[in-house]
């Protein structure tokens, strides 16, 4: 079914999903037939919270097809500060442009965002909700390097809380794929991403250790534990060390694992990983690109654009 | 008139909610957004003995025929509830209340970060699923204690 907005992952079916890596992969091979396509396009950036890749990274897409942004700037530079809603924003924001991604800190904003105007939304982030177009880049590097069948995945690091994970976790209901949730007790999977992956019927493990677990992975997705999700340091340190990798603890591992992470990292991954054959996290954020692009078209090709 | 008359008297006209689950009348209430302040009458017998419930809440409102879709999300807290319209003292129609697919601008999400918690143009909208009831905003599930979350301003 074609989608007017990309608010969450669980919207996406199989064929939605394959349609954007395909197309990513295309463009992929030959970006420059694709530098024209989208030339009067506009595409708003309306970022709440601060952002490096996943703001470039659309920025770089739109301009590789031809198109611009117009940059909403950061909260106290724009109305915002003066307390305008969310609603009145994207209905001023409309105006503007042909799309709109939009990252803000409450659950729910772009769903919501998405009932007041008639351009595509993406959902860039909702508070600790869903990321779907990271989802889209990280499905593309997992096809990429191992595969989306037959799949057996460790996703691990802070997954209550972690909009990646979310998004993740409920895209990969729609292939053959075993997964396994490794976190600290505190930072387990929400009950709703619980509830929709029951739902979907998917084959999930949840653990609290990566050892027992980490022989059987085709991809090790890292995310990072937070401080503030602590009460204080000690109980911090003492958890997050758990949950980081390095060479030696891959020692166990395949010799054909992926490791991925959505980033930014702090010291969840050793840098004596980053030149390894397992390290796919850069080349994953790499993939924003193309995949966004693919995005975008997926989503504007079936409007009027520069109207 | 007995005390026991009075507490089952007939009403001429309006609605009664029969085998509301015990002890949940007032929360009947406050879902229909009835507090009193519109001036209908409104009589409520709570724990009162009942052949299929064992103790039963019953609720009457005088002078106001509830819509079946106003009616339908009683079921979340009391599924066995039957509405009654009275006219003239006789009930002219007898209705169970269904479960809704949705629940429109009732619950508050107990999400402190939820976008309909915001301030923004938006009512709360959950779907009714298995478990209980589902936020479309922001996915939260209300499992247990639906009537605690009731809009404050209803």
């Amino acid at each position: 079914m074609r989608q007017d907005h990309l608010i969450t992952a669980t919207q996406l079916s199989r064929a939605d999903i394959e349609a954007v890596l395909d197309r990513a992969a295309e463009i992929d091979d030959d970006p420059a037939a694709w530098s024209e396509r989208y030339g009067r396009a506009v595409l708003a950036l309306c970022f709440f919270e601060p952002s490096t890749r996943t703001k470039m990274s659309f920025d770089t897409a739109i301009k590789r097809l031809g198109g611009t942004t117009t940059d909403m700037g950061t909260v106290e530079s724009s109305s915002v500060k003066k307390g305008e809603s969310l609603a009145d924003t994207v209905r001023v924001v409309e105006g503007y442009a042909d799309a709109i991604v939009l990252r803000h800190p409450s659950e729910g904003a772009a769903k919501m965002a998405a009932e007041f105007v008639d351009v595509p939304v993406i959902n860039a982030g909702d508070g600790a909700g869903q990321h779907p177009s990271q989802t889209l880049l990280d499905l593309y590097t997992i096809r990429e390097n191992v595969g989306l069948d037959g799949l057996s995945i460790g996703i691990m690091g802070d997954l209550k809380y972690g909009r990646t994970v979310h998004s993740l976790a409920d895209a990969l209901t729609n292939f053959d794929a075993r997964q396994h949730f490794i976190s600290p007790e505190s930072l387990r999977l929400p009950r709703n991403v619980r509830f929709d992956l029951h739902q979907a019927g998917a084959q999930v493990r949840e653990h609290t250790a990566l050892e027992s677990v980490l022989p059987e992975l085709d991809v090790l997705y890292v995310t990072r534990i937070q401080r503030e999700r602590f009460p204080d340091e000690t109980e911090y340190q003492k958890v997050a060390g758990q949950y980081q990798i390095d060479l030696e603890t891959l020692s166990a591992a395949s010799d054909d694992l992926t490791v991925m992470h959505p980033l930014p990292r702090v010291d969840e991954i050793a840098p004596d990983v980053d030149g390894t054959p397992y390290a796919a996290y850069f080349e994953q954020s790499h993939n924003g690109v193309p995949v966004r692009m693919a995005l975008l078209d997926y989503l504007l090709s079936n409007v009027e654009v520069g109207q | 008139m007995s005390e026991h008359e009075l507490r089952v008297a007939k009403i001429r006209d309006g609605t009664v909610i029969d085998h509301v689950t015990g002890g949940q009348a007032l929360n009947v209430l406050s879902i229909l957004g009835i507090d009193g302040s519109a001036g209908l009458s409104v009589s409520v017998g709570m724990n009162v003995p009942s052949d299929r419930l064992g103790r039963k809440d019953v609720v009457k409102v005088e002078n106001r025929e509830l819509s079946q879709s106003e009616v339908d999300v009683i079921s979340l807290i009391a599924p066995e509830a039957t509405i009654n319209i009275i006219r003239e003292f006789e009930v002219v129609q007898k209705n169970r209340v269904d479960r809704p697919e949705t629940v429109v601008g009732l619950l508050s999400c107990p999400n402190h970060n939820c976008i309909t918690n915001g301030n923004e143009p938006v009512k709360t909208n959950f779907t009714v699923v298995d478990e209980g009831v589902r936020c479309t905003y922001c996915g939260t599930i209300i499992r247990d204690a639906l009537a605690d979350h009731i809009e404050p301003t209803r």
